[in-house]
């Protein structure tokens, strides 16, 4: 429906457009008068005003509509006796009546879920007419301005670009949307969560098994209930498992990845620099579910192998296998970083410490490196933002349990294994178990906001020093 | 120390600091070597599958229909009874429990591709012909040498009948190995050998179509103003940050976005392409400004100012001018986005493509998966046969993203101007 509504506002604004231009080229004619703009301006002018209010009318009523006629519905089948306690049961009636509606239900219907099917077909109808009718008056109504304004010979360049400049704001404005879409869904979840578990409690808690949360009636929990409920939500061993592995990572991509961004840098000769860069490239453009699989079905029982032939127990899930091959993966965003920086630090400075003998790697060593210090930071510390919010090489390759541990060959889990974990099938509104994880998910993007924003100043200031 | 061995000392150091560099670039080469052997020694035998050849015979009395029958009655005519005939014709089998594992070295879908075979051809009543039936995962995964047979028999899923079946029918010439329609058309299934990524395949490209056709022109619109029109002020400073932080948060917030505004207020369906290429869309937008916006910069303002300069507006002067150039730059970056979009696993996982789909989508809006989510669902199986898919999965993937990679380099090193 929308679609067909669509297509023909689309069709009809561009034929607009030969109208436009033919109309204002016999205006001219007619009155003996010179255009203010060129005829084809007229057009776009047309076509503008006539698509843009109609389709953002369309935008809007096809977001509210299906909320306004929910609510009526469930409003209406309450009038008619239909008994439900909770928004659950409201929705899962009300989901009754569309498949009534749409023929697709077959279980018992009573007299209240028809009654309540034949008053939403009826209210779909209203609204769908008075969708229809209310776009075509939107049309008349912009398309009659729009034609006074060009008979009275306007503009119309400027009108246009006006226009124009109007959509290329509103475009940049949709990356505020985004953030502020992200705020407000990670909010609102997180809030009902933390009205239930107290925000002490989940913080410094140091047991997390939300499996066990269950909870029959959420607005009234009895004191023992709660005692319970806040042994299953702990935040403290998910962090130490998130702030574990990335550590590991750190362990092996720091080195490497600093080592090959120095090589890189201040030896290689233009032709290595020219294959190597790219192929260390390929390790960040791999999909980190392949990093998991391969994690997950040949490292992790490599290492289990190497353990057992040495007599150590290992975890197939160890933190080792998971945090390794996440290194690997961070390795990238390092050496290609710190390149950079490196890059950036002025010769002159490099000269001096020849000049008084120094050979290469004491240049780099005690002049560049803490020269470049700053932007070498901020590059770790971008790197380890990426990495307490990988997902899926943890998902495939670390531990589901929550467990306090620092011994790398045991499985732990992380903040992001847990918020899939959660979410993964079916869930259950209203629980405190789905809302954990947008809980979760508010400290992630928390915690990851606050290493950027540091990471990106320190960066930043580096590089104004040198400019 | 004399001076010479100071010198030796700090020339030895210097040496090492070099192989210190040498070899952490050694080490990231080797890994990428390590990997890509991996997947590709595990993954290419799925591109073949194991066929056992047997012989048909359409005997009328089993299947009950005449030469020449309408084709619906084909359609619903039973073909099982024909099926077990034919298969059980593999083996001598003495008893009940031998004939089962015996028509277990099959694929459960046999009756089908024997029916398939019976429609494709005409009058095959009363007529006996040789069809290569799909072998089962296990019989497929020994034939191709990845299944241990000196295990003891309590530990292995094939018996030693089943065994003693197999090379007799290896002695007669009986196994071969085809090309493996199925890992191309079918969708998801819980065989195996019936598995494929058709589904995934046609829901990747969906959400990916619908992620750049919403990203690629908001994206450009955004860079265009920002770097032509904004004027320095408070909410242009804010919008850049903004940009700058979404480009750098976990891909999984996104995923608890895509599910609370799209599946839970806007409710568009789960599991769908639709809500996964507005996710990936969101999710692509910040990366794809930031190197619009670069290759916009890097057109020297001198353009700008000799189309202002012959009286062209300033819209004139960015929209004919400015933009054409920097035209190459913004499609290489919008398809290295697309690339890291294609790739992307967390946010779909949260909004339900999780789902096992076996029906090929056909829109937009029909459940459905995608490659990296059929990669991870495929992972978490625990059978042999599942792990060859999964590798052959991560090849067409890598082959999709070095392919969309390889046409960003191309288009970037053919068309962009250098200005200096």
């Amino acid at each position: 429906m929308n679609f067909v509504l669509i297509f023909l506002i689309v069709i009809f604004s561009s034929s607009l457009f030969f109208y436009g231009k033919s109309k204002t080229k016999s205006i001219s004619i007619e009155r003996n008068i010179k255009l203010n703009a060129l005829p084809k301006f007229y057009g776009y002018y047309l076509v503008l005003w006539s698509s843009i209010p109609a389709l953002v009318f369309l935008l809007v009523w096809s977001l509210f509509e299906p909320i306004i006629i929910k609510s009526i519905i469930i409003e209406t089948a309450a009038n008619q006796g239909a008994i439900f306690n909770d928004k659950n049961e409201a929705n899962l009636i009300y989901e009754k009546i569309k498949a009534i509606h749409l023929g697709t239900y077959f279980g018992d219907i009573d007299t209240i879920l028809k009654e309540s099917a034949i008053s939403y077909s009826k209210f779909l109808n209203i609204f769908t007419n008075s969708k229809i009718v209310l776009i075509f008056v939107t049309i008349i109504a912009s398309v009659i301005f729009s034609l006074k304004k060009i008979k009275n010979n306007n503009k119309a360049r400027e009108d246009v670009e006006k226009i124009l400049k109007g959509l290329l704001f509103v475009s940049s404005l949709i990356a505020i949307l985004t953030t502020l879409g992200i705020i407000f869904s990670l909010l609102f979840e997180s809030i009902k969560f933390f009205s239930v578990i107290n925000i002490f409690d989940y913080l410094f808690g140091t047991n997390w098994s939300p499996q066990r949360a269950f909870v029959s009636d959420a607005s009234a929990i009895t004191t023992a209930e709660y005692e319970e409920l806040k042994d299953a939500f702990g935040f403290v061993p998910l962090i130490a498992g998130t702030s574990f592995i990335a550590f590991i990572a750190m362990f092996v991509a720091v080195p490497i990845g600093l080592f090959s961004g120095i090589y890189m840098a201040e030896y290689a000769s233009f032709k290595i620099r020219r294959i190597s860069k790219p192929i260390i490239e390929i390790l960040a453009g791999i999909p980190t579910v392949v990093y998991g699989f391969f994690a997950a079905l040949t490292v992790g029982p490599f290492f289990r192998q190497i353990g057992e032939s040495i007599g150590l127990t290992v975890s197939s899930e160890s933190a080792l296998a998971a945090g390794l091959i996440m290194g690997i993966m961070i390795i990238p965003y390092i050496s290609s970083l710190s390149d950079d920086v490196i890059n950036s630090v002025p010769q002159s400075l490099r000269d001096g410490s020849y000049a008084v003998g120094a050979t290469k790697s004491e240049t780099i060593k005690q002049v560049v490196i803490p020269a470049a210090l700053p932007g070498i930071i901020g590059s770790v510390l971008l790197a380890v933002s990426r990495a307490i919010g990988e997902t899926m090489i943890v998902v495939m390759a670390a531990g589901l349990a929550a467990n306090l541990t620092i011994n790398p060959l045991e499985s732990t889990t992380t903040i992001t294994t847990q918020i899939v974990m959660i979410l993964v099938g079916d869930q259950e509104f209203d629980s405190p178990k789905t809302q954990s994880a947008f809980a979760l998910g508010l400290t992630l993007f928390v915690a990851t906001l606050i290493l950027n924003y540091i990471a990106q100043r320190a960066v930043k200031k580096y590089r104004e020093k040198y400019d | 120390m004399t001076k010479e061995q100071r010198l030796k000392k700090r020339h030895a150091a210097e040496k090492r600091f070099r192989l210190y560099g040498l070899t952490s670039i050694l080490v990231a080469l080797v890994f990428v070597l390590i990997l890509v052997n991996n997947i590709f020694s595990k993954g290419s035998s799925a591109f073949m599958k194991t066929v056992i050849n047997v012989e048909v015979f359409f005997d009328s009395e089993l299947i009950d229909i005449e030469n020449g029958a309408p084709e619906e009655n084909i359609r619903e005519a039973d073909f099982y009874d024909i099926t077990i005939e034919t298969l059980l014709k593999a083996y001598p089998a003495k008893n009940l429990d031998e004939e089962n594992e015996l028509i277990d070295l099959f694929t459960t879908d046999a009756e089908i591709e024997i029916k398939k075979a019976f429609l494709e051809n005409n009058n095959l009543i009363g007529k006996k012909i040789n069809l290569e039936i799909t072998a089962s995962d296990d019989i497929d995964q020994l034939h191709k040498g990845n299944y241990p047979r000196n295990l003891p028999e309590d530990r292995r899923r094939i018996s030693n009948f089943q065994l003693k079946i197999y090379d007799n029918l290896l002695q007669n010439n009986k196994i071969n190995k085809n090309f493996n329609n199925y890992f191309f058309n079918n969708g998801d299934s819980r065989d195996p050998e019936l598995a494929g990524i058709g589904g995934a395949l046609v829901g990747s490209f969906y959400s990916i179509i619908i992620c750049l056709l919403l990203a690629f022109p908001v994206a450009v619109l955004a860079s265009i103003y920002l770097e032509e029109f904004a004027p320095k002020n408070k909410i242009t400073d804010f919008i850049e940050i903004n940009i700058n932080n979404l480009a750098a948060v976990p891909s999984i917030v996104y995923g608890l976005l895509a599910l609370q505004i799209l599946l839970a207020t806007i409710q568009l369906p789960r599991s769908t392409p639709l809500v996964a290429g507005i996710t990936l869309a969101l999710m692509t937008l910040p990366r794809i400004i930031i190197p619009c916006r670069a290759s916009l910069k890097a057109v020297p303002p001198s353009i700008r100012e000799g189309a202002l300069a012959v009286g062209a507006s300033k819209f004139q002067s960015v929209f004919h001018h400015v933009v054409p150039l920097s035209l190459p730059g913004t499609l290489s970056g919008t398809i290295i986005g697309l690339a890291q979009a294609l790739g992307e696993t967390a946010p779909l996982i949260l909004i339900g493509m999780v789902a096992f789909v076996v029906d090929i989508p056909s829109t937009p809006i029909d459940p459905s998966s995608s490659l990296p989510v059929q990669v991870y669902l495929w992972s978490e199986s625990a059978e042999r046969g599942f792990v060859e898919k999964t590798s052959a999965t991560i090849m067409m993937l890598l082959s999709f993203l070095i392919f969309m990679n390889f046409i960003a380099v191309y288009l970037r090193q053919k068309f962009e101007k250098r200005w200096n």
